[in-house]
C-alpha cells in the first residue's frame, strides 16, 4: 500500500468546516456583490425616489412621512436580500444543479450546513441594509428625528429581522420548486412588501382594524416597526420588547420548520 | 476486526413516493390538483432495496451490476450517507450510517451519477474548498490540488469555469473531488455513462491505478464489459435484490450451458421448442413472450452452428425469423438466466 491512502486523521473540527463553508459563500458573494446589490436594494431605492423624494417635494406628502419610510424601506431590504440570498441558491441546487452535494459530503452534520446558509444569510442582509441607508439618506435630504444614538438597539433589531429572513429563505428554498419561484415572489414575496408596515407605521392601520389586526402574521412587520423605534423613534412604532418577542418566535418557528424541510431534501 | 471495508445487512429501502413535485405546480387546475392530493395521501410504496447482505473487502474493486432501477444508485446512496435506509445496517470502514454519519462521510470519496460541480468557483477553487470542507489547511489542499490536476490532465483548465469544461473533463474534477482528501473507499455511480469510448478507457487507467494504490473502489454500471474488465468481485443485483456475487471469471463459469441464441420470432414459439430440444448440441430451448414480440432463447454447445437447424425447424411451423442474437457464455447471458431479461 502507497502513501497515499494514508490513515485519516481524527475527525476535524465542525467549526473549522463551517467555518470553510461560510468562506464559500462569502467567496461566491464578493464576486457576485454587484449583481446581488442590484437585484435586491433596486426596488426599495426606486420607491425612496418616488414617495422620499418626488411626492414630498410635489406636496402630496408631507416631510415627516420620510422619518416613517427610511426605516421600513430599510427593513425591505435588509428582509429581502437575506431571504434571497438563501432561498434563490437552495431552490437551484435542490430543484436540478444539486451543486450543494459537495456540502453535503462534508463531515458534518445537515443541521450545522443549514446554520451556516442562515449566517451568509444574515451577512448579506446586513450589507444590503448598510448599503441602502446612506443612498436613502442622500435621496431624501434630512430626515426629522433620525437618530443613531441607539447603535446597540440598531444592530439587534438588524440582526434579527435578518436571521428572522433568512430561515424564512430556509423553509423557501427547501419547499419552493424551480417552477414556482416567479409564483412565489409575486404571491407571497409582494403582498409581505405591501403589507409589511414598511411604508407607513403600524399604529396607523387603525384606520382599518382589521387589516391592522390580518397583517399582525407577517413577519416584515416586526423588522419595520423594529426599524422604527430605533431609527425614528418619534414616529409611532411598536414597543420593542414587542418587536423583539415576535421576531424570536417566528425564528424559532420558521428554524424548526426549515430544517425539517432541507433535512428532508438533502436527503435524496 | 474484520478487513470488511463495506458491510451491509438487511439493508431495505422503501420509497413512500409522493407523486413528482412537478404536478403540484399547476396552480387554477383544480381538478388536476385535487387528483395529486389524492394520490399523496393514498401513497404508493416503490421497495428500492430488499435485504441486502453484501461484504466488501479492503482494498477491493467492486462492482454492483444490474439494470436501471436494479437498486444500485440506492445503496450508493445509503452507503454515502445520502439517504437514509429503511431497515438494516450499513457499515463503512467501521462506522455506522446511521449512527455515525459525519465519520462515514470522513472516510470516503463519492463520484456522482451526473457531475455536479459547484459552478461559482472555477476548477482549482471547487478541489480546494472541498478540502476545506473535510478541515484540511488550505497549503496541503491547495499542493493536492495541483498534483490531483496535473494526474487526471486537468491541469491546464485549473483556473477555468467548470461549465466550461466537457463532460469527461467535468467527470475528471468529480474523481479530483473524490479524492482530495484521501479517503480509503471510493464510491462511483456509473461513472462511464456519457463518455466517449476515449474518455472511457482513459477513466479506467485512472480507476486502475486508484486500485493499485490499495484504495477500495466501488462502482456501479450496468455495461458488462466494465465490470468484466475492472472488477476483483461483482454483485448482480436486479429489483432490489442480490442475485450473485463474486469474481468474473467464476460468475462467467455459471452462465449456462455454452452460446446462448435468441430468435424473435413473428409468431409463437410454443410448438417449437420440443423440436428445438433435440437439435445435436442444443442443450435447453424455452419460449418468450416479452415486450410485445415471440422468441425463443436456445443454449447451444456447438456456438452457432445449430442456427441452420433452428431455422429450418421454424420454416417448418410457418414462422419467419426477424432476428437473431448470439452471445458467447458471459455475465451477459448470466444475468439473462438469472432474471431473464437483457440488461440493457
Amino acid at each position: 500500500m502507497t502513501s497515499a491512502v494514508t490513515d485519516v486523521a481524527q475527525r476535524p473540527n465542525s467549526g473549522r468546516i463551517f467555518l470553510a463553508l461560510l468562506r464559500r459563500d462569502i467567496n461566491v458573494a464578493r464576486r457576485e456583490l454587484p449583481y446581488f446589490l442590484l437585484r435586491t436594494t433596486l426596488q426599495p431605492l426606486l420607491f425612496i425616489v418616488v414617495f422620499g423624494l418626488l411626492l414630498p417635494r410635489m406636496g402630496y406628502v408631507g416631510n415627516a412621512y420620510k422619518a416613517a419610510l427610511l426605516p421600513g424601506v430599510l427593513a425591505v431590504s435588509l428582509a429581502f436580500s437575506s431571504v434571497q440570498s438563501v432561498a434563490l441558491p437552495m431552490v437551484a441546487d435542490f430543484g436540478w444543479t444539486r451543486e450543494i452535494e459537495d456540502r453535503l459530503l462534508a463531515p458534518i452534520s445537515i443541521e450545522l450546513i443549514a446554520l451556516e446558509k442562515i449566517v451568509a444569510g444574515v451577512l448579506q442582509g446586513v450589507i444590503a441594509a448598510l448599503f441602502v441607508l446612506p443612498i436613502a439618506r442622500l435621496i431624501m435630504g434630512p430626515i426629522d428625528g433620525l437618530t443613531a444614538t441607539h447603535f446597540a438597539l440598531v444592530l439587534f433589531i438588524v440582526l434579527l429581522g435578518a436571521t428572522a429572513f433568512s430561515v424564512l429563505g430556509l423553509l423557501m428554498g427547501s419547499l419552493v420548486n424551480p417552477q414556482q419561484i416567479g409564483l412565489m415572489f409575486s404571491v407571497i414575496v409582494a403582498p409581505m412588501i405591501f403589507f409589511g408596515c414598511a411604508y407607513y407605521p403600524w399604529q396607523n392601520l387603525s384606520v382599518f382594524p382589521v387589516m391592522k389586526y390580518a397583517v399582525l402574521i407577517n413577519p416584515l412587520v416586526y423588522v419595520a416597526e423594529g426599524m422604527r423605534g430605533v431609527l425614528t423613534p418619534g414616529m409611532p412604532h411598536m414597543d420593542l420588547r414587542a418587536v423583539s418577542g415576535a421576531l424570536i418566535v417566528i425564528i424559532a418557528l420558521f428554524w424548526t420548520l426549515g430544517l425539517r424541510s432541507f433535512a428532508k431534501r438533502a436527503m435524496g | 476486526m474484520t478487513d470488511a471495508a463495506i458491510r451491509t445487512e438487511k439493508l431495505r429501502k422503501v420509497y413512500t413516493t409522493a407523486p413528482p413535485k412537478a404536478g403540484r405546480g399547476a396552480p387554477g387546475i383544480a381538478p388536476d390538483a385535487s387528483r395529486a392530493a389524492a394520490e399523496r395521501r393514498a401513497g404508493s410504496e416503490v421497495i428500492a432495496l430488499e435485504s441486502l447482505d453484501l461484504e466488501i473487502r479492503s482494498g477491493e474493486f467492486f462492482g454492483l451490476l444490474g439494470p436501471n432501477g436494479a437498486g444500485k444508485t440506492t445503496t450508493i446512496g445509503i452507503c454515502t450517507t445520502r439517504v437514509l435506509p429503511t431497515s438494516g445496517t450499513a457499515i463503512i470502514e467501521g462506522a455506522d450510517v446511521r449512527i455515525q454519519p459525519t465519520l462515514v462521510r470522513q472516510r470516503i470519496g463519492v463520484v456522482p451519477q451526473r457531475p455536479n460541480p459547484d459552478s461559482s468557483l472555477n476548477v482549482r477553487e471547487n478541489l480546494v474548498f472541498h478540502a476545506a470542507y473535510f478541515g484540511i489547511s488550505r497549503s496541503v489542499a491547495n499542493a493536492r490540488a495541483k498534483a490531483l490536476l496535473e494526474k487526471l490532465g486537468i491541469a491546464e483548465r485549473a483556473e477555468a469555469k467548470v461549465m466550461q469544461l466537457s463532460g469527461g473533463q467535468q467527470q475528471r474534477l468529480m474523481i479530483a473531488r473524490a479524492l482530495i482528501h484521501e479517503p480509503r473507499v471510493i464510491f462511483l455511480d456509473e461513472p462511464t455513462v456519457g463518455l466517449d469510448p476515449q474518455a472511457r478507457l482513459d477513466l479506467w487507467t485512472i480507476l486502475r491505478e486508484l486500485h493499485s494504490q490499495g484504495r477500495t473502489i466501488v462502482m456501479t454500471t450496468h455495461y458488462m464489459e466494465e465490470a468484466d474488465r475492472l472488477c476483483d468481485r461483482l454483485a448482480i443485483v436486479d429489483q432490489g435484490r442480490l442475485l450473485a456475487i463474486d469474481t468474473p471469471e467464476a460468475l462467467k463459469a455459471r452462465a449456462p450451458g455454452g452460446t446462448m441464441i435468441e430468435l424473435v420470432l413473428d409468431g409463437s414459439g410454443d410448438g417449437l421448442v420440443t423440436e428445438m430440444r433435440g437439435v445435436p448440441g442444443v442443450s435447453s430451448a424455452e419460449a418468450k413472450f416479452e415486450h410485445g414480440s415471440n422468441s425463443v432463447r436456445v443454449y447451444s454447445d456447438r456456438g452457432g452452428e445449430v442456427i441452420a437447424a433452428l431455422v429450418t425447424i421454424a420454416t417448418v411451423h410457418a414462422r419467419s425469423i426477424r432476428d437473431i442474437h448470439l452471445a458467447p457464455p458471459s455475465l451477459e447471458t448470466l444475468f439473462i438466466s438469472l432474471t431473464g431479461r437483457q440488461l440493457t
